[in-house]
């Protein structure tokens, strides 16, 4: 075997055509590692020596060949484990590395507004009164957070988008165990992207996303709230306490929260076109 | 780091690991490993550092430090419904004999080679990053390539009839790391 000569293949002004044609020079440009100016004297030396010559051709060979192994990899669905750990790391962070990872944009804001925020939770924790009602709130900080975390995606702002919709709705409804449907919310100018699955403190949780054509985004959390909740039902009640504001409530053992950067009047004319539709 | 940024590397790990192991299911549990343990460390991560390196880093760790204790975990195995992989339960491309031949070939070269090999092939790694991801010297590095690409190529020149064969002959047994 050839010992590798390392220092060759950085430095060598005066290359010599009798000097043998190191190992370590061949990778460098088998791999294409090689500046351009030193590919072609090195492969005019190869091309004096028989041995280096074959060996770069099989080595060649050999590199194709590796590269195109297992390529068929590349196109497989991804196993839905992998997507669930992406998706699970995300969502059970708690809210404030959500503000961390938002907060390049304005941290200091977000700290002092998430400051405020638990400050304002912390006093509000007394007069909260039934578990019921706390089932209700942490449901709809659950939507707040989800809505925050992936709005701001720009690649993947959906698992399934909309132009997929009889898969979407069919999948999320066999996820979730509950024929859903999707409300259409185009007549009041948002248009529906698409929606993923989400893990929830009481199960699977779907999230419709929709945008309006000024950039705004919207989402709908569909998820089933305990059964000491699902018992009565709730009337809309709105919340900005968390990340950003939203209605929800509980309708036959489901919980639903509509979130969105928008005035509580706003929203809650589409809080009512959607609960019209469901 | 959004764990969602992990998504476009995802294909690529697997591809990697499916040579390394040459086993779909052992392949898909580094990954699996691999993954949660980025989203555990995400925070860890250095902006603007090369992700798919530090992925390959990570997942190189484990390979090397956990791999035998965690597969022997797994094998017990869990109940999965059908429809659930429904997705992943459509027939393999049959891969070809030159590709069977070429993954047999690979379990056959120790593994610090196999894995310096596929990084630099496979992967198309700069040599530098290959020494950082494995934790030696760029020297080293360039040793175990020679050595991977010349075993390789007489693996495979042996490789057509491998009962006949003193190369294939000679490793007692697959250094299959399972």
């Amino acid at each position: 075997m050839t010992h590798p000569d390392r220092q060759a293949m950085i430095a060598d002004p005066s290359p010599s055509a009798a000097r043998p044609v190191t190992d370590d020079e061949l990778h460098a440009l088998i791999d294409g590692r090689l500046p351009p100016a030193e590919r072609e004297p090195l492969e005019q030396r190869v091309r004096q020596q028989p041995e280096a010559a074959e060996r770069l051709r099989r080595w060649r060979a050999q590199r194709d060949l590796l590269r195109s192994l297992h390529a068929e990899v590349l196109q497989e669905p991804l196993p839905p484990a992998m997507r669930d750990a992406l998706t699970r790391s995300a969502t059970s962070r708690q809210a404030a590395q959500t503000w961390w990872r938002l907060g390049g944009m304005a941290a200091s804001v977000l700290l002092a507004f998430t400051a405020g925020w638990l400050s304002h939770m912390q006093w509000n924790t007394a007069d909260r009164g039934s578990p019921l009602a706390r089932n209700g709130v942490e449901f709809a900080r659950q939507a707040a957070v989800a809505h925050v975390l992936f709005t701001p995606e720009v690649r993947h702002p959906v698992e399934v988008a909309a132009a997929d919709q009889a898969h979407l709705v069919q999948w999320l409804s066999k996820r979730l165990g509950k024929p859903l449907s999707v409300p259409q919310l185009s007549e009041q100018g948002y248009q529906l992207m698409g929606g993923r699955l989400l893990p929830g403190s009481t199960g699977a949780r779907a999230q419709f996303m929709y945008q309006h054509s000024g950039g705004t985004r919207l989402t709908l959390y569909v998820g089933a709230v305990d059964k000491g909740a699902a018992a009565a039902e709730t009337a809309f009640r709105f919340t900005d306490e968390g990340p950003v504001p939203g209605f929800y409530w509980v309708d036959d053992g489901w919980g639903y929260a509509l979130s969105g950067p928008l005035p509580r009047e706003a929203l809650a004319a589409l809080a009512q076109a959607v609960y019209r539709q469901l | 780091m959004d764990p969602n940024e992990l998504l476009p590397h995802i294909p690529g790990l697997r591809r990697y690991a499916r040579a390394l192991t040459g086993d779909a299911w052992a392949a898909d549990d580094l990954v699996q490993d691999t993954l949660e343990r980025a989203c555990a460390k995400r925070l860890l991560w250095r902006v603007g550092s090369d992700l798919r390196a530090w992925l390959f880093t990570l997942m190189h760790n484990l390979h090397v430090n956990q791999w035998q204790r965690r597969a022997g975990e797994r094998a017990a195995g869990f109940p999965v419904d059908v429809d659930d992989v429904q997705a992943e339960l459509v027939a393999p491309q049959a891969p070809t004999d030159t590709a069977i031949d070429l993954q047999r070939c690979l379990l056959m070269l120790p593994e610090e080679q196999r894995v310096v090999l596929l990084l630099v092939s496979l992967e198309d790694l700069p040599y530098e990053a290959v020494a950082r991801i494995t934790g030696v010297p760029v020297g080293t590095v360039m040793s175990r390539l020679s050595r991977a690409r010349q075993r390789l190529q007489q693996l495979m020149d042996a490789a057509p009839a491998p009962a006949a064969s003193p190369a294939a002959a000679e490793p007692p047994a697959l250094r299959r790391l399972k």
